[in-house]
């Protein structure tokens, strides 16, 4: 898959920086978009020079759940407002979730997307295909389209509703299997969540709200990964949410049954208690769940049954938000504070080490999704897209700052640890200091 | 006290003052041809009711007036409301307009929270979706005391429908905060998650534990009330919603009114003491036998009497004392 425009730049010398945060710092030679060279005392000859000061570098990250809302609900975020807090956030590539309006089930739609997000050019804009036609769960979209568009869909989910169906699922894990393709499922029993607002508990017991059973998760879950192993196809599991769906991975795993998985940021940070006040941007599907949870998601990506972090970055407008409980849409953006909260909850408490961090920020989610020239070695020859990162700062989220044109973030003015300092997306700096370099 | 929007914040130096007053107001009134207290004169009060209410909106409404407060009464369906304003703008309307205490019913759980945090007028709790409805609680407290004495270690079985009652959550909390026993009897499918661990602070480290009674029990569960009515002090039967008939719930309306109906026979085993609550409206036959809801054990008709009392003490609270203070 190609990564969109080449710009300017030609040569770049990152001076100065600690690839995977180990060892002494190297500089690394960026010619064409590729890693030159790297070494100590590189010389500069040419080249436009990044002092890096001991920065941090891993290779770009990689989202593979985040919701531009274009076309259809452009008032809440663009591909281009999208991709600029992406590549804030460290992101070098995002995979673009189809619940847009018209909804991304053609090749149209997603050349569209794609198109849109290479003229943007900030981060490699890759459209998820829905699965089925109009995300109606009825038949399957044209999958096989979708694939052998320009935009080369890999990646295939109906993302905000179930394909609950199973013969539905089974059909499509197959057919998926032919065009080398993924079917990201979220697992959500729509008969056990009717009516659903918040993790079903003690929290949600006393607010009055209608529970979201675990074993709606977990029911789906374990579906899956049997008609997986029967297929012989490949599933992804989004936004892992319970310690029990982390065993039920782990079970299929055992038995090599080709499955992966993915965590939001958010759901290894927050639980429901954040619920008491009833402010709806603590709303979220899946719902925030209790403690034992979030460990047991922390461990589980420490050890790898979950693989990767993905944001489901899920821009609202001010007046889906601010409103009653359960008038309000379910979602929070994530782009720009995923890395700052898995070093949180990863880093800092000693579960993840910087390799580990590229290994579920980048290499494994380029790897489910397919974007070859994503999450790559810092190696020379290799493609230049990298993220810098000061560990030890710290910032404060306000949401009214961030790059998204919607402002829904729980982390409002909480203070988080380690900083974006600069994003290059095949040699070309995307971002620095903060700033957007279109 | 700037809202009333849940019993689980009320301190039991503040519910018991509300009971004080209410029980003062009464006496106040007792016997007059005029009952009206020009306490309120020039405040407006604006009941906003999301949902059909007879006996909440108007008790409201009568507590108000006795006060000598402006009353103004709004429905959703005769409203902006109807024609898709938001409950903040429309909040924020009333607010603009000068409504100094808004007195809200919504069919969401929390709206009353919210509408607290959008605009600076007193919020007060009318029923919020399954979660509270403080001033039912309050009645209901006020009625017992009157025919207990205290709710110092009496014990409250509550039966029926515990999972969707706002009702049995403010009750529970603020019985459980006065000292009370809280016995729930229903069906498991009828019982919240987790409902075993509320109240209870046997370790006392909790903050709240210090706002509520020296020693608070746990809340017991069981599921046949024949077994609970003679340990019981009161018996607090629940309304079964219509819609919850048909959600399977339980296998039929018969099978319910058989197994968690308060039916003349199972009156009997309650003790001489022991008196029948039911918030309303009450489906005779169904959750309470005819006999029962007539019977000189059901104070039903207290209750509703006390409402009036214990909603003009939570305005008083609100909107009188505050200026005193001021």
């Amino acid at each position: 898959m190609s990564e969109g425009i080449i710009r300017r730049r030609t040569r770049l010398l990152l001076r100065g920086v600690r690839p995977y945060g180990a060892g002494d710092p190297v500089d690394l030679l960026i010619c064409d978009g590729v890693i030159a060279e790297l070494g100590v005392g590189l010389e500069a000859t040419g080249a436009e020079v990044f002092e890096g000061g001991g920065l941090v570098v891993l290779p770009g990250l990689v989202d593979l759940h985040t919701h531009l809302r274009e076309p259809g609900r452009e008032d809440a975020e663009t591909i281009a407002t999208g991709s600029a807090a992406a590549a804030l956030g460290g992101y070098t590539a995002v995979f673009a979730m189809p619940n847009t309006d018209p909804v991304a089930d053609t090749a149209v739609v997603v050349e569209h997307v794609y198109r849109r997000g290479a003229e943007v050019g900030l981060v490699a804009v890759h459209p998820v295909g829905a699965v089925t036609a109009g995300l109606r769960g009825e038949r399957l979209a044209e999958l096989g389209a979708m694939a052998s568009s320009a935009a080369a869909v890999r990646v295939f989910s109906d993302d905000g509703v179930c394909v609950h169906d199973p013969l539905l699922m089974r059909r499509a894990l197959e057919y998926t299997r032919g065009l080398g393709g993924v079917i990201a499922q979220h697992a959500e029993d729509p008969r056990l969540t009717a009516g659903a607002q918040a993790h079903e508990g003690e929290i949600a017991a006393r607010l009055g709200l209608a529970g979201w059973p675990a074993a709606a998760e977990e029911a789906i879950v374990a579906r899956d990964c049997l008609l997986a192993r029967d297929a012989a196809a490949t599933l992804h599991v989004c936004h892992v949410s319970t310690a029990g769906t982390v065993e039920l991975l782990r079970w299929a795993k055992e038995r090599k049954i080709r499955v992966s998985a993915e965590v939001t940021p958010h759901h290894l940070l927050l639980t429901d208690e954040r619920l008491v006040g009833y402010d709806p941007v603590n709303k979220v599907n899946p719902p925030l769940r209790t403690v034992a949870d979030t460990m047991a998601l922390r461990a589980a990506l420490a050890e790898g049954i979950v693989d990767c972090v993905a944001t489901d970055h899920a821009p609202h407008a001010a007046e889906d938000k601010d409103c009653e409980w359960s008038a309000a849409r379910a979602g929070m953006l994530g782009l720009q504070t995923a890395l700052s909260v898995v070093i949180a909850t990863m880093v800092r408490p000693g579960l993840l080490d910087w390799r580990g961090v590229a290994r579920v920020m980048s290499e494994r989610p380029a790897r489910i999704g397919g974007a070859r020239s994503q999450g790559r070695p810092i190696a020379v020859g290799q493609p230049a897209t990298l993220v810098l990162v000061d560990p030890d700062a710290t910032w404060t989220v306000c949401g009214a700052a961030l790059a998204s044109l919607a402002s829904n973030t729980p982390y409002e003015g909480m203070e988080l640890p380690g900083r974006v300092v600069a994003t290059v997306l095949r040699g070309e700096i995307t971002t620095e200091d903060g700033k957007v370099q279109w | 006290m700037r809202h009333l929007l849940s019993t689980t914040e009320l301190r039991r130096e503040t519910a018991t003052a509300l009971l004080d007053t209410a029980e003062a107001l009464k006496q106040a009134l007792l016997g007059r041809q005029v009952r009206k207290l020009p306490t309120l004169r020039g405040r407006t009060v604006v009941t906003l009711f999301y949902e059909s209410s007879t006996r909440t909106r108007a008790s409201f409404e009568i507590a108000g007036k006795w006060m000598s407060a402006d009353v103004v009464n709004l429905t959703a369906g005769s409203s902006s409301v109807a024609k898709g304003e938001s409950l903040r703008d429309t909040a924020l309307t009333l607010a603009a307009m000068g409504a100094d205490c808004v007195v809200i019913r919504h069919p969401a759980a929390g709206a009353a929270h919210r509408l607290a945090s959008w605009v600076p007028t007193h919020v007060i709790n009318a029923g919020d979706g399954a979660h509270q409805h403080p001033t039912q609680a309050l009645l209901d407290a006020a009625t017992l005391r009157e025919r207990l004495g205290t709710l110092n270690g009496r014990t409250v079985t509550i039966v029926g429908d515990v999972l969707h009652s706002r009702v049995a959550r403010s009750n529970i909390e603020l019985l459980i905060t006065l000292g009370a026993r809280i016995h729930l009897v229903a069906p498991p499918t009828l019982l919240p998650w987790g409902v075993q661990n509320w109240g209870g602070d046997p370790d006392g480290t909790q903050d709240q534990a210090q706002n509520r009674a020296e020693r608070s029990w746990p809340v017991t569960v069981s599921h046949d009330l024949d077994a609970a009515l003679p340990g019981s002090d009161a018996v607090m039967v629940l309304r079964v919603q219509a819609e919850r008939m048909h959600g399977g719930f339980f296998p039929s309306v018969r099978e319910y009114s058989i197994s968690y109906g308060l039916t003349e026979a199972r009156l009997r085993l309650l003790p001489a003491h022991a008196v029948v609550l039911h918030p309303g409206p009450m489906l005779r036959g169904m959750e309470i036998a005819h006999s029962v809801a007539d019977s000189p054990r059901a104070v039903i008709a207290d209750q509703v009497r006390n409402g009036v009392h214990v909603r003009m003490a939570v305005l008083y609270h609100l909107l009188a004392s505050q200026e005193e203070q001021a």
